[in-house]
């Protein structure tokens, strides 16, 4: 891979190669989020016109009284019979800037379980509510789930403007309350903007009808918000996803250990330590198929080739002899379960997968489930359902090389897997372990 | 240190990072994957990303084509091309053959889309692949949005929307009983413009169809057909002489060309960053059926 690095801030704009943002939205319903959307996507020349050509035929045979833009993305047969959306629909655009990826996650069904999923990956989370109404409980519970997953930047979009006459006053109220909440949850990073998605006020530029408003339009921030610092740049964590070895006449004894950084940076020469084993060695290079790097950074995937021979396989973890991760069989995390068959009970067994490692483990303890609107801490629980979330402690039979989640999203998440029928059942964020 | 904006990537460098993470997982998880390989762009590219992953080792699996008989000949060649240069096993499911022992049966209006479907699960279970890799995009099509990247199919193929497994962070989940498959898409995140700049930037060949040249088409539905041994034109459909170029390909008798002066990488960059329609919108009659005609046939265990 060729790594083309960025130019610095000061430099000029255009130089800048695009990056990538992922982000998700959550809203409850009716809240705007499908027009949102639809916005964005047709703003910025990322709406196709047999897209539009389509909906429209279909929002018209349906007697929809407007083009209904959730068509778009509810794309399922029986999301469009049942006019609902189902499952969590990706949706892509760009400006010369940046590349986005949105994680559309619905509201109506599977709430947490969607969008946990979006947020798993996401660098920011949109939360649209409604002017009108102002926070609902379903804000609060996306706000928490957001901090739950550490999704690093959070935008408070306050929708319907146009209905409450542009008022400074209401967007201040909802703005004050919504800050005030998230400051509880240790949100690192929050922005409010007043929009209309449906005409278009504050989405792309800013809108003349809220001259009191002084901050950027929703594209302006999606488009420059500073994501390179979000990464872990310290913490030298490389799981080692599968070892090349060559079995060729042209190519002898070569042995590389292939991987995506997870964090920190990888330098030949840097002294390393791969776990469980312990041993340490030097980094000998870092490849690529396009040749040597001197440095390697989350997210490449590259190939590490140490100067020591010494054993290494999948699940095992290179990082630097004086910056180690844990190495524990006792794992203190928050859960979210994703079943609706079978509730997460004290005493199951299940697979689980962590990095590039598996394992079986067994639950020990649920300490409590968490009411995700008031925040409450059931200890009296004795499982976790479909969309519920609780700390656990779990025993595992290999150790995880494991950081707190909030230290790293990499190497402190983890899933659940149902062993009988091998569905995902849950997600994990790592507390401490030991 | 070295300030973080020093350590960023572009968003070609991200994506292709992504699907060389994805690559390694099936080949270090799964026991016999295969890439489905079809001479198309997509699956080009992702060929590429099966030589990057596994350098300076040779690529780890075979390819396979489903060959509906309705072939490009330049596709054709390329596909035998790449396949000698890489020194690749390729697999050929062959429709005409599966026709011949009466496997399955031409369909009224002749496409073969469908039909490919029971001849591609016959050929997974006899070589027992239990990994696919696939070069569908989500920016494609409405269903494929909501499809995994690892995306599980039972011992009938079949995919399942309403039942998917969550997918989360980097953990994609393989896991699944002897006769089950998963179907994997390391293009997921990718768009046709993203495709094209990989194109540009890797300078990677394509059959010379994806580039504007003088072709017999006849427009059908809003469409230009060529015409060849597998695309009659009907009474009333006048033949005639266009510039064109495809933007996908696929089984010649259902795929269509749009028109085009795009005679190089730059150029088709230009125009697909322009276009209004989207790519199967613009060339496939088999997506024209119904509003959930992709999803129907994936159900049944297509691509
Ligand atoms: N007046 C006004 N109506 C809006 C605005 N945004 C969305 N709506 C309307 O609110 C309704 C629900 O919007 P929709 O996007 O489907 O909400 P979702 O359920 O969150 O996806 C629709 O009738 C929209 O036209 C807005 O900014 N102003
Ligand atoms: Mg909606």
């Amino acid at each position: 891979m060729s790594v083309e690095t960025v130019a610095p801030a000061e430099a000029d704009a255009s130089a800048r190669p695009m990056d990538l943002l992922r982000f998700a939205t959550a809203g409850s319903v009716d809240d705007g989020k499908s027009t949102l959307i639809g916005r964005l996507l047709y703003d910025t020349k990322s709406l196709f016109s047999d897209q539009l050509a389509a909906v429209e035929a279909v929002s018209a045979a349906r007697g929809d009284e407007y083009t209904n833009l959730a068509l778009l993305t509810d794309g399922l047969r029986a999301e469009r019979e049942q006019g609902i959306t189902i499952d969590v629909a990706y949706r892509y655009f760009a400006t010369p800037r940046r590349k986005f990826i949105i994680a559309d996650t619905p509201g109506h069904i599977q709430y947490t379980r969607n969008m946990v999923t979006g947020a798993s990956t996401a660098d920011l989370a949109l939360i649209l509510v409604d002017a009108r109404k102002g926070l609902v409980e379903q804000s609060r519970r996306h706000a928490f789930l957001c901090s739950l997953l550490r999704v690093p930047h959070l935008v408070l979009c306050v929708n319907k403007m146009d209905l409450v006459d542009w008022s400074q006053e209401v967007f201040e109220r909802i703005a004050d309350e919504f800050t005030a909440f998230a400051a509880k949850l240790d949100v690192p990073d929050l922005t409010v903007v007043p929009i209309s998605a449906l005409r278009g006020d504050n989405i792309v530029s800013r809108s003349e009808n809220m001259p009191w408003y002084e901050g950027p339009s929703l594209l302006h921030h999606l488009e420059r918000v500073h994501i390179a610092s979000d990464r872990n740049l310290v913490d030298v964590r490389f799981p080692v996803q599968y070892v090349i070895r060559p079995q060729s006449t042209t190519v002898t004894d070569y042995r590389g250990y292939a991987g995506q950084v997870a964090s920190g940076v990888l330098k030949p020469g840097d002294e390393v330590m791969v776990l469980p084993s312990g041993f340490t060695s030097r980094i000998a290079a870092v490849e690529t198929a396009d040749g040597p790097v001197d440095e390697a950074f989350p997210p490449m995937s590259v190939t590490v080739r140490l100067t020591d021979e010494i054993d290494i396989s999948r699940g095992d973890m290179i990082c630097r002899p004086n910056n180690a991760p844990m190495v524990a069989q006792d794992i203190e995390a928050m859960v979210c379960w994703m079943d609706e068959s079978r509730p997460l009970q004290v005493g199951g067994r299940y697979a689980i997968k962590h990095t590039t490692r598996s394992a079986r483990t067994i639950v020990r303890e649920l300490h409590y489930r968490l009411d995700v609107n008031s925040l409450h801490r059931d200890e009296t629980a004795g499982e976790l359902k479909l969309n519920e979330i609780g700390r656990v402690r779990l025993r595992t039979t290999v150790p995880l090389l494991a950081d707190e989640y909030r230290r790293n999203r990499t190497t402190g998440g983890f899933v659940i897997i149902d062993e009988a029928t091998n569905r995902t059942v849950g997600a994990g964020m790592i507390v401490e372990a030991g | 240190m070295t300030s973080p904006a020093a350590y960023q990537v572009s968003h070609l460098d991200a994506l292709e990072a992504e699907s060389i993470f994805v690559m390694r997982e099936v080949v270090a998880e799964m026991e016999r994957p295969v890439l489905l390989f079809s001479g198309g762009k997509d699956s080009i590219v992702m060929l590429r990303l099966a030589q990057k992953a596994f350098a300076p080792a040779n690529i780890p699996f075979p390819v396979m084509h489903v060959d509906t008989g309705h072939n490009f000949p330049e596709v054709l060649d390329y596909r035998d091309q790449r396949v000698a240069e890489l020194g690749l096993q390729l697999i050929v499911a062959s429709v005409p053959e599966a026709l011949n022992r009466g496997m399955v049966r031409e369909s009224a209006d002749g496409m073969r889309n469908r039909i490919q479907t029971p001849v591609l699960l016959d050929a997974v279970e006899k070589h027992r692949f239990d990994a696919l890799f696939g070069g569908a995009r989500r920016d494609e099509e409405k269903a494929r949005a909501k499809e995994r990247v690892f995306s599980f199919r039972d011992e009938f193929g079949q995919w399942d929307p309403k039942n998917q497994r969550p997918e989360l962070w980097s953990l994609y989940n393989g896991r699944h009983h002897p006769g089950e498959s998963i179907r994997v898409f390391p293009l997921s995140n990718w768009t046709e413009l993203d495709v094209w700049h990989y194109i540009a930037r890797e300078r990677i060949p394509l059959p010379s169809i994806y580039y504007a040249h003088e072709r017999e088409v006849i427009e059908r539905d809003g469409m230009f057909y060529a015409v060849n041994e597998f695309f009659r034109a009907r009474a009333g459909e006048q033949p005639f002489k266009a510039q064109v170029r495809y933007r996908t390909v696929g089984d010649a008798s259902c795929t269509a060309a749009v028109r085009s002066d795009a005679d190089t990488v730059e150029k088709v960059i230009e125009e697909v960053a322009a276009t209004r329609i989207t790519e199967r919108g613009a060339t496939r009659g088999d997506d024209r059926v119904s509003e959930a005609a992709m999803e129907d046939r994936k159900r049944e265990g297509y691509f």
